[in-house]
């Protein structure tokens, strides 16, 4: 299993001198099996620099999982190149969207309106297929079988779970862990925390024993005070989440737009010297860079 | 399910009826007010959607629809929240919201605010009662959704066989016959099938259908059925708002020994039982 991050940015692309190390794209990440299935997770900006390396001689037929519909992790959609050439194969798999009732094919057609983009759908020159997937049951994308599991953002975000060759991935999509509405003192407190407990319970199932967990870490302590509810969560949500799941490595993503590459390295540096001892290795997630499991 | 004879009404129309269907006034106005507050609490909006029954319906119907797959059915406003997200809950609220309000004045000369403070009591007393069972706190709100949604048929009928549903309670009243014997024979069914069938329809949890199912049964037999055949009569008796039926039915045997004692002396033994009614009275008018 080969993994490499076309995208690491949240929110909203952030090219410039200040983020040239860690990458300025919105979120999207390749995964390559031992026989070369092409496995894409979101289609943030990062997709068009993934699509720039595939040779336009051969026929591409590529799998997309959308963790869920906000901008940052479809815009590079409609500018994933192969879908103007005849004789690809393009999946695109997401959930059933339970306030519109649509599913994952709304992403394009919504994008592809005459006031917003100058190509319809049905002048692509490649035929798109979607596929609702449902959570906790497996799909077969090539020699990869992945599992959707629902993960609390503002709105439906599936985290995904890929195995092949013997390998397994989980990345989360954005994700902020669920917490108690209710103070300790209210009289809905212990009930609403039995419904974290086992959901939480779930997740970490659902993530267990992975080779590489990807997850949105957005946020410090610090900047978490003010984000509460937002959608993301935090480095440390994820270091709790790696240990719980007896992940082999972890790697922290969605980086702020405003978080410069020198602000990195410096948590970076911080995250390491505090957890030296974790039973798993750290990463920040980086535009480009390839990890073979 | 019992099968329904000779009904006027079409099963299929029904439910393509109840999904226009809007929500009582009081929780569209808060709804409407707390999403278009990006401070608003989650807590608020799970307050609103539990007090009232078409919300809690729509909202439950869409978790527990096959495309989210769950391994465990979902009854409970809260359980949701924390399975699929607050900003969703919030915004198909919303959706519920927009269709507009259930008008008070309807044609069916049927009472919604009496209605609601008796379907908001009864899901209190049954969760009391639950919990004076032993049943775990996590199961409790079960049967308090059971309470809220166990009348569900009758507003359907109050919206949608209006006429037909005049008549059933008139002779109700004048003939001081159980409602749901009268609604069998003016509509051709009662509201507790009528509230099952959209209950399986919708894919809800099957000791729900069923409570909803037998709330009226001479003998229920789960403990979840048993809890609603009482909670109903405590609030009947206590005149906690009003259903349309003022009949109030004996504890059934099953009944008598889940308790171990009858109506009367359960009510006796319950000393803070007009708070509920007041607690939910404040849910309902807004206070």
């Amino acid at each position: 299993m080969k993994v490499t991050f076309r995208g690491v940015r949240g929110s909203i692309p952030t090219p410039g001198p200040s983020t040239l190390k860690y990458g300025g794209n919105t979120t999207c990440i390749e995964i390559r099996t031992a026989v070369d299935d092409l496995i894409i997770l979101d289609a943030g900006t990062g997709i068009h620099a993934l699509a720039q390396r595939l040779d336009p001689k051969l026929p591409i037929q590529a799998h997309i999982f959308i963790t869920h519909t906000h901008w940052d992790h479809i815009q590079g959609l409609p500018f994933f190149t192969p879908i103007f050439r005849p004789g690809n194969q393009i999946d695109i798999y997401g959930g059933l969207d339970p306030v519109t009732g649509e599913g994952i094919e709304r992403c394009m057609k919504v994008q592809l309106q005459y006031s917003f983009f100058p190509i319809r759908e049905a002048e692509l020159k490649t035929k798109l297929s979607y596929h609702t997937l449902l959570p906790g049951k497996t799909v077969t994308a090539g020699t990869a079988s992945i599992t959707p599991t629902i993960l609390n953002h503002p709105v439906l975000n599936f985290g995904y779970r890929v195995e092949c060759d013997g390998h397994s991935l989980f990345f989360t999509g954005d994700y902020e862990p669920p917490y108690n509405i209710y103070q300790p003192d209210e009289p809905d407190h212990n009930e609403y925390q039995s419904h974290v407990d086992a959901k939480l319970a779930e997740v970490a199932a659902a993530m267990a024993n992975v080779d590489a967990l990807i997850v949105d870490s957005s946020y410090t302590d610090q900047e978490y005070l003010s984000k509460r509810g937002w959608g993301h969560g935090t480095y440390r949500s994820a270091l709790t989440m790696a240990a719980q799941a007896n992940a082999a490595k972890l790697f922290f993503t969605h980086h702020e737009p405003g978080r410069t590459d020198q602000e990195l390295d410096r948590l970076f540096q911080q995250l390491r010297e505090e957890n030296h001892d974790a039973p798993f290795q750290i990463e920040m997630a980086r535009e480009g860079v390839e990890y073979t499991f | 399910m019992k099968p329904i004879n000779n009904s006027t009404m079409d099963n299929d129309e029904l439910i393509a009826l109840v999904e226009k269907m809007p929500a009582f006034p009081n929780s569209v106005q808060r709804i409407i007010q707390l999403t278009s507050d990006i401070n608003s609490s989650g807590k608020e909006i799970v307050e609103v959607i539990e007090s009232d029954p078409v919300m809690t319906v729509k909202i439950l119907k869409v978790i527990n629809s096959p495309f989210y797959g769950l391994p465990k059915k979902i009854n409970s406003i809260q359980r949701a929240v924390v399975y699929i997200g607050m900003n969703t809950i919030k915004n198909l609220a919303l959706s519920v919201a927009s269709i507009g309000v259930l008008n008070p004045k309807n044609k069916a000369g049927f009472n919604t605010h009496a209605f609601l403070l008796h379907s908001l009591t009864t899901a209190a007393i049954c969760k009391k009662l639950a919990e004076r069972q032993g049943v775990p706190q996590a199961d409790c709100s079960d049967f308090f959704v059971a309470g809220l949604l166990h009348d569900f048929g009758k507003v359907v009928f109050a919206e949608f066989k209006a006429e037909d549903f005049r008549k059933a309670l008139q002779k109700s009243a004048a003939e001081q016959i159980s409602l749901h014997r009268c609604e069998s024979e003016c509509i051709g069914m009662d509201h507790s099938q009528a509230g099952a069938l959209l209950a399986e329809k919708w894919a809800f949890d099957q000791l729900l259908v069923d409570a909803i199912n037998h709330h009226h049964a001479s003998n229920p037999h789960h403990l979840l059925t048993q809890c609603l055949f009482a909670a109903n009569q405590i609030s009947k008796k206590m005149e906690f708002g009003h259903s349309g039926n003022s009949i109030v039915e004996e504890f059934p045997p099953a009944v008598d020994s889940l308790f171990g004692m009858g109506l009367n002396e359960l009510i006796e033994s319950w000393e803070d039982l007009t708070t509920l009614r007041s607690e939910a009275l404040s849910f309902i008018s807004g206070t």
